[in-house]
């Protein structure tokens, strides 16, 4: 990477930051009611439950669609080819899901002031145990997840020449503080201008850099041909044993997107459910994007790019194909994508450390305003142990703790969406499911290397699948089989509370 | 109605389904372009079941 400071693109990132920090501090007065940020948890963590189909759109889209998937997916697809494309499955199949499930969602959380998945959970099952396994899980699984943006933001900060740490902890700083007084409007406002940044530079890229290097058909031969050179499990098409791995890791992926907190803060703190529906059917808009980011992993190979880490793929293609101007508002929008995700996870995070450790265990009486103040301080640590987690460890380790992230949050999928649709369920069963499937999960995934995929030998032949979701179903028959016991052992439930 | 929301589920998970080379669209080899409109017709088809649900008290 170059090690001189490249001063056009470095001059527009600092404009469009600056931009973006000023709209963060502001967006405190946003769309704000008569109750200000700091008297209500509603108003720092959900934005005041105000947020309709566009705010909500620009607001899940820039969240879901992160900084790193832009830098990640195309390294993927430019390593491994066809495989990499999982991310595409994934992001449309999802959308059925939220549109038939987070209405659901929403209305109990809207009938009962809810603000967490933990506090649905607990009001569905009254167990604190469950309520907490499901708010640790959360915790546990956004923090790598926030690395991550780091580690993308880091990645285009690095190709405008800028090296040391020094950069990256001062933007991280300015997102903590303005994270701090706006709560959840400042990365809702912010997403505005990151999306329509990622737009114009992803059409820009599919129209411009496919004309610069013959067309689309030269872009998927040169592919083509690095694969056949490079052989082993690459290729533009699945290999027949990479098929179940493929659709497994596209369906797991798709019950976990929304488990995670950053995602659910999204729907909880939508105006309505008719909102969250009509988002199921606007949002595939960016998977159409991500479709076209991922190829610029082919488009790197027929523009003979060679990285030695696979993340540099997208700085180098833009550096390589853009005029520098260009080059450095793409970097802009791919650091200011990090911004806003990063932003609402750790919002995500605070609203579960508040209400479900803080309020459950430590100050049951807490006030609304006590609440918001607590939500604020976490929300600081959160990014903090974040910024450690990027500085002091490899980022291999952030990479892997973010895949078993999404393997543990995954479980809590039953406890989560079941007690929605039926009371059949009991806590004790969801509670020892969730932990036979993380543990089973966790150590699947550690003894094979932390790869997403184990194997299992069936009939001779053997198949690869995605962990994760040989997890849920465990998780699943373990919850179904320990009620079937827990309903012999003691008939009556004991303290439940009547679901919606 | 409901059911249309699993005909993504099922265009896209069956992957022996689409992968294929051929035939390419527009430079695109089958596997590309057959995932890449499955987006669109999924929109269309949450759309279906939208327009066709009762009024809704809570939103």
């Amino acid at each position: 990477m170059a090690d001189h400071i490249d001063w056009v693109p470095l001059a527009i990132f600092i404009f469009f930051f600056i931009l973006v920090s000023v709209m963060g501090f502001f967006a405190a007065r946003w769309k704000s009611g008569p109750v200000s940020a700091s008297a209500h948890l509603d108003e720092w963590g959900l934005g005041g439950r105000r947020f309709g189909t566009w705010i909500t759109w620009f607001l899940v889209g820039g969240d879901f669609y992160t900084a790193y998937t832009v830098i990640a997916v195309p390294a993927l697809v430019y390593a491994v080819g066809a495989f990499g494309f999982f991310a595409l499955p994934y992001t449309i199949i999802v959308y059925p899901f939220v549109f038939a499930v987070m209405p659901v969602l929403w209305k109990v959380a809207h009938a009962n002031g809810y603000v967490t998945a933990a506090d649905v959970v607990h009001g569905t099952y009254n167990s604190r145990g469950l309520e907490l396994a499901v708010a640790i899980t959360g915790m546990v699984a956004t923090m790598p997840y926030i690395a991550l943006q780091l580690i993308g933001m880091g990645v285009v900060i690095k190709a405008m020449g800028l090296t040391g740490e020094l950069p990256i902890v001062a933007a991280f700083i300015i997102l903590a503080l303005y994270t701090y007084s706006s709560g959840l409007r400042a990365p809702a406002l912010i997403a505005f201008v990151k999306d329509i940044m990622i737009y114009i530079v992803v059409l820009v890229a599919v129209v411009v850099v496919p004309a610069k290097l013959g067309g689309y058909g030269a872009v998927f031969a040169a592919a083509n041909d690095a694969f056949t050179e490079k052989g082993g499990a690459t290729g533009l098409i699945l290999q027949p044993s990479q098929m179940l791995g493929y659709a497994t890791l596209a369906l797991g992926s798709a019950l976990a997107a929304f488990m995670y907190p950053h995602t659910l803060t999204g729907i909880f703190a939508s105006k309505s459910a008719d909102t969250i529906r009509k988002n199921a059917i606007l949002l595939p808009a960016y998977t159409l994007l991500l479709g076209l980011i991922a190829l610029l992993g082919y488009m790197a190979h027929a523009a003979n790019i060679t990285v030695s880490s696979p993340n540099d793929v997208v700085p180098l293609l833009f550096k390589a194909l853009f005029p520098p101007w260009f080059a450095g508002f793409a970097f802009s929008a791919i650091a200011i994508g990090a911004l806003v995700p990063a932003a609402v996870m750790s919002i995500g995070a605070a609203n579960l450390f508040t209400r479900n450790v803080w309020k459950s265990y430590l100050d049951p009486g807490i006030s609304h305003a006590g609440e918001a103040s607590v939500a604020k301080i976490a929300s600081l640590v959160v990014k903090l142990g974040a910024l450690a987690f990027t500085l002091f460890l490899p980022t291999q380790y952030a990479i892997d703790l973010q895949l078993l992230g999404g393997l543990w949050i995954l479980q809590t999928f039953p406890a989560l969406v079941f007690g929605l649709f039926t009371r059949w369920f009991r806590a004790e069963g969801l509670l020892l499911g969730w932990a036979v499937g993380i543990i089973w999960g966790s150590w699947t995934a550690w003894s094979n290397a932390l790869k997403p995929l184990a194997t299992i030998e069936l009939g001779g032949a053997s198949h690869s699948f995605y962990v994760g979701l040989g997890a849920l179903i465990l998780n699943v028959v373990v919850a179904a089989i320990a009620t079937i016991v827990a309903a012999r052992i003691a008939p009556d439930r004991c303290s439940v509370v009547e679901p919606l | 109605m409901w059911i249309l929301l699993l005909l993504p589920f099922i265009g896209l998970l069956w992957v022996p389904f689409y992968n294929f080379l051929e035939p390419a669209l527009f430079g695109f080899p089958f596997f590309y372009w057959y995932q890449l409109a499955w987006v669109p017709i999924s929109s269309l088809l949450i759309w279906l079941v939208y327009r066709r649900l009762p009024p809704d008290e809570a939103a």
